[in-house]
């Protein structure tokens, strides 16, 4: 098998014939166990192009083919793309700070200080995550409101519209869940006063508040569960709603740009 | 007419009134995905995937610009005796903070809150957003009346609570969607505010409360949640 002309700026090794790296990469590229991993060919075709989407479990949410204006940055302004980053960044660097973080107390104060003199980069990984979570928070905002005045809401995409409202409620918990963990004054208090106003809501307020916390105040307890919640429930919720939103973003025909297009994609009511 | 059609006989013939021509042509219903054919269309890989891949890259360089910039907030280790003076939550609840100091904890912690919820999730079921047409399109005498009614209730239930950052907002929203009225005539700016449909303005509402609040919890407010200029050191 010959490649005829690189697929990506990654492969260019292979377009210089008698190169060491290149004979490597060809006799890589043509093994009986590469071609067991990558089904479709190296040759730029458009069957090979249409292989790499659909062979691919993760690349597969995406259609073999899109259409072309939905690319222009104004369709969508990638705000729902940059909140999708934000997640992976925010998987990664928690992960990682997971490996320094005992949720107990003082120890997870001393953590926090740890992570800044002892812990190589733990400072920047810590800043990394905090400042990604911003940006989701705000990127999911934002998104929703692109959406809306796009009016990419209507038939068919009325329920991805309510799998979307549940993202944000989910990235707002997460963002919640998370300030805790540092255990410093602000995370302590901040979370005070955020579930003092669940203790408002009527007939539940008091147990919903207690099952929170593990307890009526802000404690060792609430730590671990906020801990818990953070890790393991919410990213998992996450993962679960986002998986079907993007899905059916795909079933629908794909994103949904300014109404000024509306020939692409909207149905009269 | 002069000939008699026979059944199964092939006629050939220009003229309608011996063969009868179609008159008429019955769309059938498809999903929107497949009624575009003319669309120019491109192969997601590479060109879908490069884009990605490149947002990818922008977002973790900038992140990581900020990261090594700027240090996450760390303070002194947690202490339930002593109580920060405002104890303030994370940035995107400051708007609900904020109406903490002006209503009554379940009007502020569960009501409006609730009902914001509430709306977004019916937004894509109500008519009036499928509909989509301008506010002032079609009856505008019953539609000022209407506007008019609201916005004062609105003002008035408001501003009896003391809660300006809604009030005033309220107020000068309703003025400009008074002034959107028969604005095709008008200059550009106008022109494209007749456009701007009932759902739009409530919306548009709704985001200038939003940050209004959280602009107001998260820089204006100092001790005893009073109020505070953030370019005059305390």
């Amino acid at each position: 098998m010959i490649p005829e002309k690189p697929m990506s700026p990654g492969e260019m090794p292979s377009e210089r014939p008698g190169g060491l790296f290149a004979a490597f990469w060809q006799w890589l590229r043509e093994s009986a166990v590469y071609r067991s991993i990558v089904r479709h060919g190296v040759e730029d075709t458009p069957l090979n192009r249409s292989l790499i989407i659909f062979e691919n479990l993760f690349l597969h949410v995406h259609p073999v083919k899109v259409r072309a204006k939905t690319l222009r940055f104004r369709h969508t302004y990638w705000l729902g793309g940059i909140a999708v980053v934000c997640t992976l960044v925010l998987t990664v660097t928690g992960v990682l700070l997971m490996f320094y973080y005992h949720p107990s107390v003082p120890r997870a104060y001393r953590d926090m200080k740890e992570l800044g003199y002892v812990v190589d980069n733990g400072l920047f990984l810590r800043n990394l995550h905090r400042w990604s979570a911003h940006l989701m928070v705000f990127a999911a905002f934002a998104h929703l409101l692109r959406v809306f005045y796009h009016r990419a809401y209507r038939p068919p995409r009325q329920f991805n519209w309510v799998i979307g409202v549940v993202l944000l409620l989910v990235t707002l918990l997460l963002s919640y869940t998370g300030y805790l963990l540092p255990w410093d004054q602000l995370a302590f208090w901040g979370v005070s006063v955020g579930t003092n106003m669940v203790r408002e809501m009527p007939l539940l307020g008091e147990k919903i508040r207690f099952l929170l916390l593990g307890g009526n105040i802000v404690s060792e307890n609430a730590l671990l569960r906020f801990y818990v919640l953070h890790c393991v429930l919410l990213p998992v919720a996450l993962l679960v709603f986002l998986s079907v939103h993007v899905w059916r973003v795909r079933k629908d025909g794909g994103v949904q740009g300014p109404p000024e297009d509306s020939d692409s994609g909207e149905e009269a009511p | 007419m002069s000939e008699i059609l026979r059944p199964l006989e092939i006629v050939e013939s220009n003229d309608p009134l011996v063969l009868p021509r179609r008159v008429a042509m019955l769309h059938p219903d498809v999903r929107p995905a497949v009624r575009r054919r003319e669309e120019r269309w491109v192969m997601t890989f590479p060109h879908l995937i490069v884009r990605e891949v490149i947002l990818l890259q922008v977002v973790v360089i900038v992140l990581s610009l900020v990261a090594i910039l700027f240090d996450a907030p760390l303070e002194g280790l947690a202490n339930p005796q002593e109580t920060p003076n405002p104890a303030k939550a994370p940035w995107y609840f400051l708007g609900l903070q904020e109406l903490l100091h002006y209503f009554p904890p379940i009007v502020a912690g569960v009501l409006l809150p609730g009902l914001v919820a509430l709306a977004l999730v019916v937004i894509p079921y109500a008519r009036v957003n499928l509909a989509a047409g301008a506010l002032w399109a079609g009856r505008g005498k019953r539609t000022a009346l209407a506007l008019g009614a609201t916005a004062t209730l609105l003002t008035l239930l408001f501003g009896a609570f003391g809660c300006w950052p809604i009030a005033v907002p309220t107020i000068l929203l309703a003025l400009a969607m008074f002034a959107a009225r028969g604005g095709e005539k008008g200059g550009a700016l106008r022109q494209a505010m007749a456009r701007v449909t009932l759902p739009e303005w409530i919306m548009t509402w709704f985001v200038l409360i939003a940050t209004l609040l959280t602009t107001i919890g998260t820089f204006f407010r100092g001790p005893g949640w009073s109020w505070v200029w953030p370019w005059i050191g305390t």
